[in-house]
């Protein structure tokens, strides 16, 4: 009784944690219901799977609404923080989710392999992304971390027909162990030295008067550990390496999944501990991410240009995209401009370009999942000009022209990095854009300018027609009128201390 | 103050409507598609037409102006307007595209085609017409698009790679200025004290300290310099002309290189006069070693399209260096220049077309004697060939006159190793004429089809231009001189540049020589 009563834990208040109650309670019941009932209706997983990310969203929506008179707080003793940076975080998973959710009911429905399980797992993922966005916590964190990961590397490996996709979740595995292993320690050397592991708790202990003796040396490896580790989750050079190989092996959908809420997660981690946790070490960090943003956006375009797999080209793109997303960061180190915000928007736009693509790439996989090579894209413009115009909008999107979402996200970061007198930066990166844009252009010399190889049919889910839908409309929509978004990225801000 | 009606962003949209509506109609009513692009591009164009009548000349600002908020947060609006600089490359914009859709036949294809080609008419007219940085970069980027899938989709046989060169290069240098365009709007923001990227307001209001200036003009520099090309970044030039289509090569050399150079009048010049005025040297002598260097190379070409695509790179120096002379007259020259410029090559690369089409090769060393089998052919050929050549009388003579007359004055050694171009000019086109169309026709030449009425009709249009360009030219200089005058006062009054006095006789000695 005693124990018990010194164990008072904090209250909870469970209104707060809808979003992710409600995609636990649609995980529970696609797993209970799905192995009480052996036949579901057509889709049926991927209905549960929507409906409760629809839940979560609207949840989230609500709470943006409500966070309209303040900046956002903390909850369960500071290990949650409710803010507008992680409701749009959130609200940007979730869509994932769902687009993912349509593309993986395609893709099961071909591969006659329906079934609750990575519908599940594709859940659960999005419990750990929505964990890690508004963790304000490093061990909160590191558990959403791992529930992200752990759920990702089995859906990597679900593909049980093909080596790759076995060769990909194994690999992510070990290496993504890896670099947890390494954010891990990087936690314990910050505990070390600041005496917390709540993030507002060590930018407290950062700026206050509490003298860190003799631990200045803890506290910069600890920060040099944690960037790896969440490095390696965004996939920035020189931990990349893992990108290509699991993208390609793993199941089309599950790379989708993985390249945009997986990097939204991480980036909206990254970005908390380093802005809200290290702000007062700004000058130690920030010249790492200014060396990780240039060597990410050229490691990513120019490596790129040499592939010839359309999944692995788009890997390599997603590096460099990861790079431009370095750069709002380096800018948002300043403390200058809207560095977060130029971030979080690009964030939101590359999760619809890279879903959209992907989707294509689905689309054009056949059977054949992952062995997507350039050849197959020559003469689609003849075979399914829709098909190949939308494409090529989200491409050259990816690439930046003007009147597309992605010239708006590369806008802004730019932007921020000009008004954080990042000049440097801000042209190497777009330097880089221009070498990355050969890639998206082979990609629609391809397309519109060869002959066609084979004639077979084409034949497209419904489904996967939604999902580029609508990417292809958000991209020309926010290309047109980004004032909305724009809008929205600004408000995203980080819960006071 | 103008009627209500929107001319500039009609100018600009409808082209894009139609674009649309024709990817909207089925491939197999090609009638209807053509109709609808010759509809549409007739109509930009006597829209554009009607701009030039009733633009009130003698007045410096910009007229017809729309503004409409865009990007708020951005400060980014909406923002065009058209003064005596850009009025006729507006015009010669809505004049070219409905000659090249009406008179060049694509060989497949037709309906992309026709698409593509108005969307890049959109494309060129935003990028003359805005006032606004933001939406500047937007239509000189964009135009990037239909111009590559044009060149790479019915081009010749290097296509692809002349293509993806023309976009690569472009691209990276409008990197350069989209950083510089950001930089412009944040730093001016110190100054005009809230973010903007209106030309106007950051050209009146701004004011940046040397250094910044410099690099910033450097930034947009680079964009134009590839855009124009300036040498050395004029490699992809000749590729992509070669490549292109006919119709692609029209509008290649007859608009899209303008942007180049309207963007260092109207961003360089204008945004930033002290940094432009520093970095005058060297853009003289790039400008004069292109100069040179195109009209040697051209006079080394084999091909005949080549030939004319190097001849480009020897004009547009010419334009570029009356441009960083600053004088009125060296600045009122360029601009007619540019026009000048747009007809007579557009039209010499249209004859090449159609040369091609008849012998499917376009080396000079397989032509000969075309005149004794297609005389009126031949002379046609002869009056283009010579207004670019700037012989007196036709188009070309009064824009470079007034170019050299004017650079003399305050960049006179540049202008006297010009000069020298102008007899190059005239020595590799004409050997080229004498080579393609004197002599005895061989065999493979003696069955030269001549002129077809619809190519005549087509080619007398440009020539009627270059005649009375040639022989009144009064009426244009009076629409641009105003705002070039405007212009160089800007330019004196923020730099430590003194243009120098002469009066102000441009109009009334020149339309006197040009008479004879």
């Amino acid at each position: 009784m005693v124990i018990a009563a010194t164990l008072d834990g904090p209250s909870i208040p469970w209104v707060e944690l809808i979003p992710i109650l409600s995609l636990l309670a649609g995980t529970c019941f696609l797993l209970i219901v799905g192995s009480l009932v052996p036949t579901w209706p057509r889709r049926g997983y991927a209905w549960v799977t929507g409906i409760s990310t629809t839940v979560a969203i609207v949840a989230n929506a609500v709470k943006w609404n409500n966070l309209y008179y303040n900046k956002g707080e903390t909850f369960f003793a500071d290990a949650i923080a409710i803010d507008r940076f992680s409701v749009l975080a959130s609200i940007t998973i979730c869509l994932a989710v769902i687009l993912g959710a349509l593309m993986m009911s395609a893709y099961l429905a071909r591969m006659n392999a329906d079934g609750p399980e990575l519908y599940a797992l594709l859940l659960t993922a999005a419990i750990g992304a929505l964990v890690m966005v508004s963790a304000n916590d490093l061990i909160v964190l590191f558990l959403g971390l791992e529930t992200l990961s752990l759920s990702l590397y089995l859906l990597a490996a679900s593909n049980r027909d093909r080596e790759q996709s076995q060769e990909s979740g194994l690999k992510y595995f070990i290496l993504g162990g890896f670099s947890s292993a390494f954010f891990l320690y990087g936690v314990a050397l910050i505990f070390g030295s600041t005496g917390s592991t709540k993030i507002s708790g060590i930018g407290e202990a950062l700026s206050g008067n509490i003298s860190l003796i003799n631990a200045d040396a803890m506290l910069l490896v600890g920060i040099g550990m944690l960037l790896v580790g969440l490095g390696f989750k965004v996939s920035a050079a020189p931990f990349h390496v893992w990108t290509p190989d699991v993208y390609e092996g793993a199941p089309t959908p599950v790379t989708a999944f993985m390249a945009s809420a997986g990097k939204v997660a991480a980036f909206a981690a990254l970005m908390r501990v380093l802005l809200v946790g290290l702000e007062q070490r700004v000058d130690d960090w920030r010249p790492v991410v200014w060396a990780l943003a240039i060597l990410t956006v050229f490691t990513g375009s120019i490596l790129a240009v040499v592939q010839t797999n359309v999944k692995r080209m788009l890997a390599y793109s997603s590096i460099s995209h990861a790079g431009f997303i370095l750069v709002g960061l380096e800018a948002a180190g300043h403390m200058r401009g809207d560095g977060v915000a130029s971030s979080m928007n690009y964030l939101a736009i590359y999760t619809v370009l890279v879903m959209g693509s992907f989707a294509i790439v689905l689309a054009m996989s056949g059977n054949t999942d992952g062995d997507t090579n350039l050849s197959d894209f020559k003469g689609l413009a003849k075979r399914r000009p829709a098909l190949a115009l939308a494409f090529t909008v989200l491409l050259f999107a990816q690439a930046g022209v003007p009147l597309t979402a992605g010239f708006v996200a590369k806008f802004a970061v730019i932007k921020s990095a000009v008004e954080a007198n990042s000049y440097v930066l801000a042209v190497a990166a777009m330097v880089a854009a221009v070498i990355g844009a050969y890639l998206y252009l082979r990609i629609a010399v391809s397309m519109w300018l060869e002959e066609p190889e084979s004639d077979s049919e084409i034949t497209i889910d419904p489904a996967v027609v939604i999902v580029i839908a609508i990417a292809v409309v958000a991209t020309l929509i926010v290309g047109f009128f980004p004032e909305l978004l724009l809008h929205a990225t600004r408000l995203a801000r980080f819960a006071p201390r | 103050m103008h009627a209500s009606f929107p001319i500039l962003s009609a100018l600009i949209l409808l082209p894009i409507l139609g674009a649309v509506l024709i990817t909207i109609v089925s491939n197999k009513h090609l009638e209807i598609v053509k109709l609808i692009a010759m509809l549409f591009s007739v109509g930009v164009g006597g829209m554009s037409i009607w701009l030039l009548a009733s633009f009130h000349s003698h007045e410096s600002g910009f007229q017809y102006v729309s503004q409409h908020d865009w990007v708020t947060s951005w400060g980014i609006s909406w923002h065009l307007g058209v003064d005596g600089v850009s009025l006729f490359l507006v015009v010669l914009t809505g004049i070219l595209f409905p000659l090249v859709i009406l008179g060049v036949d694509p060989h497949h294809d037709h309906k992309r085609y026709l698409a593509w080609l108005l969307l890049l008419e959109a494309g060129v007219m935003g990028s003359f017409l805005s006032l606004d940085l933001f939406l500047f970069f937007i239509f000189f980027e964009i135009v990037l698009v239909p111009m590559y899938f044009l060149i790479g989709g019915w081009g010749y046989d290097k296509r692809v790679y002349a293509a993806t060169k023309f976009f690569l290069y472009t691209m990276l240098g409008s990197a350069f200025m989209l950083v510089g365009i950001i930089a412009t709007a944040v730093i001016a923001r110190h100054d005009i004290g809230y973010l903007t990227f209106d030309l106007v307001t950051l050209a009146e209001h701004a004011s940046f300290a040397t250094n910044t200036g410099r690099w910033l003009f450097v930034s947009f520099a680079i964009a134009f310099a590839v855009k124009v090309p300036i040498f050395p970044l004029h490699t992809w030039l000749p590729d992509a002309h070669t490549q292109a289509p006919t119709g692609g090569s029209v509008i290649l050399a007859g608009v899209l290189l303008k942007m180049g150079t309207y963007g260092f009048l109207r961003f360089g010049l204008y945004l930033f006069p002290a940094a432009a005025v520093w970095a005058k040297p060297v853009l003289l002598t790039l400008a004069v070693i292109g100069i040179i260097y195109g009209a040697i190379a051209a006079t080394m070409q084999a091909d005949l399209k080549r030939l004319v695509a190097y001849s480009s790179v020897a004009h547009l120096g010419f334009i570029v260096l009356g441009i960083f002379a600053i004088t009125s007259q060296s600045l009122t020259g360029s601009v007619m220049q540019m026009v000048n410029h747009g007809i007579s090559t557009g039209a010499l690369f249209l004859m090449v077309g159609m040369i091609y089409e008849r012998r499917h090769t376009r080396q000079i060393a397989e032509l000969r004697g075309i005149q004794s089998v297609a005389p009126i052919f031949s002379a046609a050929f002869m009056i283009v060939m010579l207004s670019s050549i700037g012989v007196p009388g036709l188009n070309g003579f009064a824009g470079e006159f007034l170019i050299l007359i004017g650079s003399f004055q305050s960049a006179r050694w540049w202008t006297i190793v010009a000069a020298t171009g102008v007899i190059l000019a005239a020595l590799y086109l004409l050997w080229a004429y004498q080579r393609v169309f004197h002599g005895e026709p061989d065999e493979a030449n003696s069955s030269f089809a001549e002129m077809t009425l619809r190519e005549g009709a087509l080619i007398m249009v440009f020539i009627g231009l270059i005649g009375f360009t040639g022989v009144y030219p009064k009426p244009m200089l009076e629409r641009i001189e105003p705002s070039v005058d405007k212009l160089v006062e800007h330019v004196v009054s923020h730099s430590n540049y003194k243009a120098p006095t002469t009066p102000n006789i441009v109009v009334e000695p020149h339309g006197d020589k040009a008479g004879e």
